[in-house]
C-alpha cells in the first residue's frame, strides 16, 4: 500500500464526484482524484495509485518504470492488483469518453 | 523514452558503481539507512549490496506500515471486530498480523465479521449499503495512505454516514527517524529518504536530519540506478563535508510535497501525544488521530478497547530489525519458526517487510548481477 501502482486515467467522472475511472492491468475501477485535481489531472494521464486514491501524476516513462519495479516485486504487486480488481463495482464505459 | 534509458542504462549503473567505489575508497566505512520498505525490496531483489564496496553498509529502516503496528493495537482491533453488529474492514496485509493472542484472520474464523477491502472508500460503501452494520475501517499507513483515510472521513461526514467509523493507526515518518537517530549505539552516516511518502510531505520535513544531526539525506526512486545514484549523492556530500537534503527522485517528488493532501490531512487529523511502535516503544507525536470535529467517526471514542500494551514475544527481534540494529537473517527464528506462512513478527507478515523481502529474495535466490537492462 505504501508503494503506489501506476494506473491510467480513462474517464473523469462528474467533477463534483472528484473521481475518475482508471485502468490497471486491463481492469477498470473508480478511484478518487481529490488529491491531484489541482494538478489538472486529465484523461490519458498516468497516476500513482495508493489504496484507491490517485496520489500523484507521473509521466508515461515513469509509469513504465514503476510498473517494472512493481512486477519485479512480484507478490507485492500481485497482491495490489488482486486487491484493486477484487469486488469492483460494475462500470459502464461511457461512449463519450475521449482519448487525449 | 529518453528518460527511461537514462535511469535504466546499464552503462549508467556501471558508471555509478565505479564512482561509488572511488568515493568510498577515500572515506571511512559508511552506514546508510534506507527508510522505505520499497527500497529494501529493490536492494535485495537486485543484489545491490553486492555491487557496493564492502565499506558501505545499507541498513533497513522502519518504513513498512504494517510492521510497526504494536500487538496491543491488533488486540484492540480484534476487540472491536468481535463486538455485536460490527463489520471490521481492513487491508489484506493486516489479517495475519499477530496480536497478543490471535490475528484478525482467527477472529474471522471464530465468527467476527472481518472483511478485506482495497480502499477505505470501499469500507464506506459497505456502511452505506448495509445500514444495520457498524462498519469500522482499520486505518494503517504513513502519510502515503493517511490522506485517503482523511478524504473518506470527510465523505462520511458530508454524506452523514452514521454507521461508519475509523480505527486510526496512521503514523508519521519523521518521528521514528528521530528515535532511531537518538537510540544509543546507532551510528548512521546518512539516509536514503523514502520515495512515495515524500510525494505527500515533500522534502522539507527531513531538514532536521542535516540541521540537528549533521547528516545527509537523499530521497531516491526505486530503480537500481536511482538507488545507486542516491548512494553516490550521499558519498559526494560526505566527501565535500556537506550535510543536506537532496532529491534524486525529482521526477515524482516535489520539494514542497502535495499541498492538497497536506491540507486534507491537517483538516481531519491531529497528532497524538504518544503512540507505541512495534520494537521502538512509545514515540511522542508520531501518529495521527481524528480531530474532535470527527469524533463521531472515531472508533476509539465509540467502542470499548482494552488499550493494553502487549510485550512482543521473546523470540521476536522485529524491533531490532526495524531500527536497523540487526539484519533479518540475524534474528534467531528467521526462516525457521518465523516464515511468511507462520510469521512470528510483523516484518515477516507484510510483503513490504524487510524479513519477508529477505526471505523471498535474499536467501533462496542467487543474487543477480546488475539487472538493469530494460525488459
Ligand atoms: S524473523 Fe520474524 S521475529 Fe525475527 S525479526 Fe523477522 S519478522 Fe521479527
Amino acid at each position: 500500500m505504501c508503494v503506489g501502482i501506476p494506473a491510467q486515467v480513462v474517464e473523469i467522472l462528474a467533477p463534483e464526484k472528484k473521481a475518475a475511472i482508471v485502468e490497471v492491468e486491463g481492469v477498470r475501477r473508480e478511484v478518487s482524484i481529490v488529491v491531484v485535481l489541482d494538478d489538472g489531472v486529465k484523461v490519458g494521464d498516468w497516476v500513482l495509485l495508493h489504496v484507491g486514491f490517485a496520489m500523484s501524476i507521473i509521466d508515461e516513462e515513469e509509469a513504465a518504470a514503476q510498473l517494472d519495479f512493481m512486477r519485479m516485486l512480484g507478490s507485492v504487486y500481485d497482491e495490489e492488483v488482486e486487491a484493486f480488481s477484487a469486488d469492483v463495482p460494475s462500470i459502464e464505459p461511457k461512449s463519450s469518453t475521449t482519448e487525449t | 523514452m529518453k528518460f527511461v534509458t537514462e535511469f535504466r542504462d546499464p552503462d549508467a549503473a556501471k558508471f555509478l558503481i565505479a564512482e561509488i567505489a572511488e568515493l568510498a575508497a577515500e572515506q571511512p566505512a559508511r552506514k546508510f539507512m534506507e527508510v522505505c520498505g520499497g527500497h529494501t525490496h529493490a536492494i535485495y531483489r537486485h543484489g545491490i549490496e553486492s555491487l557496493l564496496p564492502d565499506s558501505i553498509e545499507m541498513v533497513h529502516g522502519p518504513g513498512c506500515p504494517v510492521c510497526v503496528i504494536p500487538m496491543g493495537r491488533v488486540d484492540d482491533a480484534i476487540a472491536i471486530a468481535s463486538q455485536d453488529g460490527v463489520t471490521m474492514c481492513c487491508f489484506g496485509d493486516m489479517m495475519r498480523v499477530p496480536g497478543g493472542n490471535s490475528t484478525l484472520l482467527e477472529a474471522k474464523a471464530n465468527g467476527a465479521d472481518v472483511r478485506v477491502v482495497y480502499s477505505p472508500l470501499d469500507a464506506l460503501a459497505i456502511a452505506e449499503r448495509e445500514p444495520d452494520r457498524n462498519v469500522v475501517f482499520l486505518a494503517v499507513g504513513f502519510e502515503t495512505t493517511a490522506p485517503s483515510t482523511a478524504i473518506t472521513a470527510m465523505q462520511a461526514r458530508e454524506r452523514d454516514v452514521s454507521n461508519f467509523s475509523i480505527f486510526c493507526n496512521h503514523v508519521t515518518i519523521v518521528p521514528p527517524m528521530k528515535a532511531i537517530l537518538d537510540s544509543p549505539g546507532m551510528q548512521l552516516d546518512g539516509f536514503l529518504g523514502p520515495g512515495h511518502v515524500s510525494t505527500v510531505i515533500g522534502t522539507g520535513p527531513y531538514e532536521f536530519v542535516s540541521r540537528e544531526y549533521g547528516l545527509p539525506l537523499v530521497t531516491a526512486g526505486f530503480e537500481p540506478v536511482d538507488i545507486l545514484q542516491g548512494v553516490a549523492m550521499l558519498l559526494h556530500q560526505l566527501a565535500d563535508g556537506r550535510a543536506e537534503v537532496e532529491n534524486q527522485y525529482k521526477r515524482v517528488v516535489r520539494d514542497a510535497g502535495n499541498n492538497s493532501a497536506l491540507k486534507i490531512l491537517s483538516e481531519v487529523f491531529e497528532l497524538r501525544p504518544h503512540f507505541e511502535w512495534r520494537g521502538l516503544g512509545f514515540i511522542a507525536q508520531s501518529a495521527l488521530t481524528l480531530r474532535t470535529e470527527y469524533a463521531q467517526w472515531d472508533a476509539e471514542k465509540l467502542f470499548e478497547v482494552p488499550g493494553v500494551r502487549v510485550a512482543d514475544p521473546k523470540a521476536c527481534q522485529c524491533g531490532e530489525v526495524l531500527k536497523g540494529a540487526i539484519r533479518p537473517w540475524e534474528c534467531k527464528v528467521f526462516g525457521t519458526a518465523c516464515t511468511p506462512e507462520t510469521p512470528i513478527g510483523t516484518c515477516m507478515v507484510s510483503s513490504e517487510g524487510a524479513c519477508a523481502a529477505y526471505f523471498n529474495y535474499g536467501r533462496f535466490r542467487a543474487r543477480p548481477r546488475i539487472p538493469v537492462t530494460a525488459t
